[in-house]
């Protein structure tokens, strides 16, 4: 007798389970290879407290993960067949009410979302790698959610067409995650979030039903738009399995221009004469602050291109005509320069000094690893407001921090603020918590504007949503996942509960 | 005086469906990178003050005069540009290139030569020495660092064994090896002032050069594509496929 007949016995909510397991049962190997641990992160599960918030909470009354659970598990898999009814019975009934899963991609978020804060079962994307179609008229690539963003964008380069986004993490993080947390990322000014690039999804929901929303249309207006609810909700609300995206056509022009200010105001008035000159061939707009370059000297060897500066900009451009962009661009540069807006700069038009320039930019992360503990945060603020917070936590902070940095993508808003200290340090954690959450409350920022919240930062949802949109998440929550198996812990605060 | 050749740095490479040679319509094409260092060590000599003047030269069709306007930008104080364009440039190789140049260090008087050790495109090596030969000149090539000593020349060479140390006599030609220096970055300012620098425009007639090639391109192929491997189990397995593959 083989596993169906078995299961033609149990209830219909654990048929949908075996059909979800049985299209991904290779995928559930990863699963059963590495991964069901206890493990307390945090303080060993003591709970959020008001005076750390970000800690895990006490553990939900789930039931435990047990070896018959495991051999269970083992017995899914392709080729193997359950013989012992009761075994098979006993975990098949509780197995809905067992498993607690915590879906993972890359594992390159910074809140700790893709992490298990106890016993819950890592789902893991990193089989899932297949490409499925591309169109290259439309661009549009459907794909599953365990492709690499790198790979996906080597795939794509050599069809003349790139990914909509790009970020630091993109050797290893998934498509499905950047969905799942609606990821950012250095080419947002230009071709927007994945809210407006992804066209469809497959998403698997808590109760083993398979959503397939993977439309590869452009426009369609048939109903309410189910998943806009699922990008960004951090694997909360359903499993994304494929995705859908509208790729732009690789830009036949880069140039990439870095250029040194002496002001965040005149950052800010080059930002505007950029956008006013340079338009529709934009493509990236960051910053970064003297602290950070001098981090990049020390520990990772870089040279500084232009004049030592208190601010510098990386500006990219992405065109189809590179005659076209080099004339728009050398205007832009000769206007910075002639009414000194800008007290230095330098450009770059072919590859390698193109990474070079970037590299200046992207390896800040890493530098700062060098320094010791960092205490990262990802804000959303009025665009005059940004370095404000930078200058006011340096006050605040004074001796007690090693470094306070800043940089990240000013073009949309977005400071990565950085603190470092030789080792971790609760006094120092406790005097910039809740200090720079109120501070961009104040001025109605986002605490997160693009990492999510995680576990880390589920408590400080308060700071940057009101009370009755975070109720009607959770009744979003309660609908789509009433026994509250997926990812567990994240996302939403606590008292949501 | 020293040159800046102009050399391809495309993603990807194609081979043009004639095969009588790579595809460079539209394809970016900037400094080569050994050149890149041989601008950055004359404007260092001319920092230095051990130089009056530096000249930078190219050989090609228009766009190379933007190639000269980075030496510029880097430092270097005039330029000149000998056209070489279509049939004559697709065909222009180390020989034509180093009777231009010899022809042009003896028009300006030239006391130094530094270019690149070797262009990325086609890998020759031979420019340097060849303008050396034709001008009966010293030459100090593979540099990884150059002295001015007097009226001689200390280079450092970067060689198989090792380092070489030689002693030249001026006027001598240097090209440049990876470690001589690390190139600067051209600053806007200096790309503004680089504007208002001369380039003068020559052609390779007017330096009584013959730029026709005594070479023919028979074809151009792409590398053969890398046959995937085969894992073998155990060491008598291994020497089964190899001998079936006809290797021992």
């Amino acid at each position: 007798m083989g596993i169906f007949q078995r299961f033609a016995r149990i209830p219909l909510k654990s048929t949908y389970i075996w059909s979800l397991c049985r299209q991904y049962s290779t995928d559930l190997t990863a699963v059963d290879r590495a991964l069901i641990q206890h493990r307390c992160v945090h303080n060993r599960g003591l709970g959020a407290s008001p005076g750390n918030p970000g800690a895990a909470p006490p553990r939900l009354p789930f039931s435990r993960v047990t070896q018959e659970d495991l051999a269970f598990f083992r017995t899914l898999l392709p080729g193997r067949t359950i013989t012992d009814p009761d075994l098979l019975k006993s975990s098949n009934v509780d197995w809905l009410k067992t498993v607690e899963v915590c879906p993972q991609g890359g594992n390159t978020g910074l809140v700790g979302g893709s992490v298990p804060v106890f016993d819950e079962i890592i789902l893991s994307t990193s089989l899932m790698k297949q490409v499925i179609t591309f169109d290259n008229i439309s661009g549009i690539l459907t794909c599953q959610a365990g492709c690499v963003l790198e790979n996906l964008s080597n795939y794509l380069e050599e069809r003349d067409f790139i990914m909509p986004l790009d970020l630091g993490a993109k050797g290893s993080c998934h498509i499905g995650g950047n969905v799942s947390t609606n990821a950012g990322g250095l080419r947002l000014l230009r071709y927007g979030s994945l809210r407006g690039t992804v066209l469809g999804l497959e998403v698997v929901l808590a109760d083993g039903r398979i959503l397939n929303c993977l439309a590869t249309l452009r426009k369609d207006n048939t109903g309410y738009d189910l998943k806009q609810l699922f990008i960004g909700s951090e694997g909360t609300l359903g499993v994304i399995t494929a995705v859908s995206i509208l790729c732009p056509r690789k830009p036949k022009a880069v140039n990439v221009a870095f250029l040194g200010c002496s002001s965040f105001q005149q950052l800010l008035e080059t930002f505007q004469c950029c956008r006013g000159m340079l338009g529709e061939i934009l493509s990236a707009f960051e910053f970064l602050d003297a602290s950070c370059m001098s981090l990049l000297e020390k520990h990772l060897k870089l040279t500084n291109p232009i004049t030592e500066s208190p601010f510098y900009i990386v500006i990219e451009t992405a065109g189809s005509n590179a005659t076209h962009d080099e004339e728009k661009l050398h205007k832009f540069l000769e206007e910075v320069m002639t009414s000194s807006l800008v007290t230095d700069g330098t450009v770059a038009t072919e590859a390698t000094k193109i990474k070079a320039l970037w590299s200046l930019r992207e390896r800040v992360t890493e530098a700062l690893t060098h320094e010791g503990y960092t205490y990262k945060y990802d804000i959303s603020l009025p665009v005059e407001k940004i370095y404000d917070l930078v200058q006011d936590m340096r006050g605040h902070l004074g001796d007690m921090a090693k470094n306070v940095v800043g940089y990240g993508h000013v073009g949309d808003g977005n400071l990565h603020l950085n603190i470092t200290s030789p080792s971790k340090d609760p006094a120092l954690l406790a005097a910039i918590e809740p200090y720079v959450y109120e501070w961009t409350s104040k001025w109605k920022g986002s605490i997160s504007a693009e990492h999510g919240l995680g576990l880390k930062k589920r408590n400080y949802i308060y700071y940057s949503k009101p009370s009755e949109a975070v109720a009607l998440m959770g009744s979003i929550k309660a609908m789509l996942d009433p026994k509250g198996i997926l990812n567990p812990y994240k996302t939403l605060p606590d008292n949501i509960h | 005086c020293f040159a800046p050749f102009l050399c391809l740095r495309p993603p990807q490479i194609r081979v043009k469906p004639d095969r009588t040679g790579v595809v460079t319509d539209g394809v970016k094409h900037s400094m080569n990178p050994f050149c890149e260092i041989a601008v950055e060590e004359a404007v260092k000599l001319k920092e230095k003050k051990l130089v009056k003047e530096v000249v930078a030269v190219s050989c090609g069709p228009q766009q190379v005069q933007e190639t000269i306007r980075t030496a510029l930008a880097m430092g270097a104080d005039r330029g000149i540009h000998v056209e070489v364009s279509g049939k004559d440039y697709e065909t222009l190789g180390p020989l034509q290139v180093s009777k231009i140049f010899a022809a042009l260090a003896k028009k300006e008087q030239a006391d130094l030569i530094i270019l690149g050790k070797q262009a990325i495109d086609d890998d020759c090596n031979q420019t340097g020495q060849m303008t050396a030969a034709l001008l009966d000149w010293p030459q100090g090539t593979f540099a990884s660092e150059v002295t001015l000593e007097a009226d001689k020349l200390k280079v450092v060479r970067e060689i198989d064994g090792g380092l070489e140390t030689i002693k030249i006599k001026l006027p001598a030609v240097v090209t440049a090896d990876l470690r001589l220096n690390t190139p600067r970055y051209a600053t806007l300012p200096n790309i503004m002032k680089a504007k208002k620098k001369k380039i003068v425009n020559v052609k390779p007639a007017d330096l009584g050069v013959d730029v026709s090639s005594r070479l023919e391109v028979l074809k151009v192929d792409e590398p053969p594509q890398r046959q995937s491997g085969v894992k073998v189990e155990t060491v008598h397995d291994l020497v089964e496929k190899l001998k079936e593959a006809g290797r021992i």
